[in-house]
């Protein structure tokens, strides 16, 4: 089996709320991307997505499980997670505010390169603008993050994550804020790196549509678990956990199936629920299961949904 | 003749003038809705859809100046006194603004906010009646009524949009319009809400326009669609005709942004526009949408273009309308494309 570039084992992060209980953001998750591999983390806001892509960057420290790169955990040493951190990059999902508005095109895709004390600049900032499409990159040298549009200031921070050579991208909402017409050049620009450089990629995300559009596997989550993930063409087309049917019905589209509008807010990692932790909102719990497997649902948790190749859910339903 | 369209744009054109010159948000729409009717406008930053839609309330700065006609009812909201003009505002057309945060006062209880123009706007109810209204207003949008008690930080995103539904309907206006009422908002509470309004406009027999650049979320919501591009309508007719077989390039392109999940024609092929939408200060000559269209011919940069009617009830701005549903975008943007935005 490929060593993953990036994975996650048994994760847990937990943030601690006044006096009552911890929040558990990250509630035991198990995740694999591997070299050249396009991933979509797909959930709702509170879900603890981006508490989980902050962990695999080595900004939060887990309470327990492990992140490893390229097989061997993650240091703990500072100048080891400065080093780590230039191999796994991030680019976040409103570029105006990622960018510095008081620093050019230039200076903003050489800060890492200066904190990283690479050399080499100029030649590495000319050669990161060209691969993100900012052609020719001399043009674009001067000016300020409010002097260019939207997807140019987006292909700006994706230069700043590139210019260090990585090996990991993870993206978060990277096309969130963009108009639509301009976001799909953005994907097929994440496409096309992942092509030429090889790179893996973690993308953070609501939208179903940008993980059919771009990704190979998706990882749906739900209160700090992945509860399916598997390779994207089955998950979308075939999803087994009733709350990626319900995420996937309310996709806006014409030939509409039946919406699954779940009723409440998404729930609050304070309070996981005993059992299945989607069990209150779950419609097929609502509509009717065999008594044995209602009482598992409100009674028995589902075990971490282990890494593996297939298509998977943690689902009592499932059988 | 029957009654007058309950909203009607006859040849609108709002030009900013600003220091730097004139700049030109909205050139020439001209759009009617009859009473109870649903219209989707669709456009991107810059296409002048907030802009032609606050022209309703007559709500755009002073320095704005509009030309042509804005009616509701039959009525010419720019030539309107300011007392017939407050009638107007809430009761007889209201907006739901996006972004509900920045629109509820932080220091007051929702609750309040809602009673608030139904006091000015029926000083005579007493205050258990407008608490009555305001409870069953909360109520109508999926709320507890307790709920009106919170102040705007104790609720969700979803929650506070609907309290901004809730505000907008408090004065029965006749006209909602929504200006991207769902952007910020998860998948699931973005259901939700266009759920409650959608439920609403049809029970209350409204006129309803939305405004967003979601042609599906339109699609999905409203019967009818416009697309608008650099301050003009590009093409209107039945809003699933025009996100599924849209004839212009540009409505087909935006349509083309949200894939069909599980159409393997999306599957690894994101689907782009060079470019970015114009600045409405740098429009044009020719048509303004050809330095990006992939299927330009080198006429549409020269001469003019307005909307023509290509089949019953569909207009396009387009001397060469695409045909047939076979392929999702005029052009795909493989992979392996490269792209390079102009400055």
């Amino acid at each position: 089996m490929t060593t993953p570039a990036l994975a996650a084992r048994g994760l847990e992060v937990t943030f601690p709320v006044g006096w009552g209980s911890p929040a558990r953001a990250v509630d035991g998750v198990d995740l694999s991307i591997l070299p050249g591999q396009i991933v979509a983390l797909v959930g709702e806001s509170g879900c603890g997505k981006s508490t989980l892509a902050r962990t695999l960057l080595g900004l939060q420290q887990p309470n327990a499980g492990q992140v490893l790169v390229g097989g061997e955990p993650l240091p703990t040493s500072r100048s080891a997670l400065k080093a780590y951190r230039r191999r796994a990059q991030m680019v976040l999902q409103d570029p105006m505010g990622a960018l510095n508005p008081r620093l050019t095109v230039y200076e903003s895709v050489a800060e890492g390169l200066r904190i990283h004390r690479v050399d080499g600049e100029a030649e590495r900032v000319l050669g990161a603008l060209a691969r993100v499409g900012l052609r020719p990159p001399q043009r674009f040298l001067g000016r300020y993050p409010r002097q260019l549009s939207g997807g140019q200031r987006q292909r700006v921070a994706i230069a700043g994550a590139l210019v260090l050579e990585p090996h990991v991208l993870i993206a978060d909402e990277p096309v969130s804020s963009l108009d639509a017409s301009v976001s799909g050049e953005i994907l097929a620009l994440l496409l096309r790196l992942r092509e030429q450089l090889g790179l893996s990629i973690l993308v953070i995300t609501h939208n179903l549509g940008l993980a059919w559009n771009i990704a190979d596997r998706i990882a749906v989550m739900y209160l700090g678990r992945i509860i399916e993930e598997g390779p994207t063409e089955q998950v979308l087309a075939d999803p087994k956990h009733p709350y990626t049917r319900a995420l996937l019905s309310v996709v806006p589209k014409i030939d509409r199936v039946k919406p699954i509008v779940l009723a409440g807010e998404p729930p609050d990692p304070t309070r996981v629920p005993a059992g299945c932790r989607f069990h209150p909102r779950c419609p097929l719990l609502r509509s009717g299961l065999a008594g044995a497997v209602a009482a598992r649902c409100r009674q028995v948790a589902l075990p971490v949904l282990p890494v593996q190749a297939a298509h998977a859910a943690a689902c009592h339903a499932l059988g | 003749m029957g009654a007058p369209p309950a909203l009607e744009f006859r040849d609108v054109h709002i030009t900013y003038r600003m220091r730097e010159g004139d700049i030109p948000a909205v050139r020439g729409v001209s759009l009617s809705l009859p009473a109870g009717s649903s219209l989707g406008i669709a456009g991107e930053s810059g296409s002048g859809k907030s802009t032609l839609i606050f022209a309703v309330l007559r709500l755009q700065p002073k320095s704005a100046r509009v030309t042509g006609k804005v009616l509701v009812d039959g009525e010419d909201v720019m030539a309107m006194s300011f007392n017939r003009l407050r009638a107007l505002r809430w009761a007889g057309a209201s907006i739901v603004f996006q972004g509900a945060l920045h629109g509820l006062n932080p220091i007051q209880r929702v609750g309040a906010q809602i009673a608030e123009p139904i006091s000015v706007h029926e000083p005579k109810l007493g205050r258990t009646e407008v608490g009555r209204r305001v409870g069953e207003l909360l109520e109508q949008v999926g709320l507890a009524v307790a709920r009106g008690r919170a102040y705007p930080h104790q609720l969700s995103g979803g929650q506070r949009q609907r309290v901004m539904i809730a505000m907008a309907l408090a004065c029965r206006p006749r006209i909602v319009v929504a200006d991207e009422p769902t952007t910020a908002l998860d998948l699931m509470v973005q259901a939700q809400v266009l759920t409650v309004l959608t439920d609403l406009v049809d029970q209350l027999g409204l006129t309803l326009v939305l405004i967003s650049h979601d042609l599906p979320v339109l699609a999905n919501t409203c019967r009818q669609a416009a697309v608008m591009y650099a301050g003009r309508v590009v093409e209107t007719g039945p809003s699933a005709e025009v996100f599924e077989r849209a004839a212009h390039p540009y409505s087909r392109a935006l349509a083309a942004a949200f894939p069909r999940i599980g159409d393997p024609r999306f599957r690894y092929a994101p689907a782009g526009l060079p470019g970015d939408p114009p600045f409405p200060a740098d429009v044009v000559q020719g048509c303004p949408f050809a330095p990006r269209c992939p299927v330009a011919r080198p006429d549409c940069v020269t001469r003019d273009i307005s909307l023509e009617q290509i089949a019953p009830g569909r207009l396009v701005a387009c001397r060469y309308p695409l045909v047939g549903s076979a392929e999702p975008r005029p052009h795909a943007a493989p992979a392996a494309a490269s792209t390079g935005e102009g400055a």
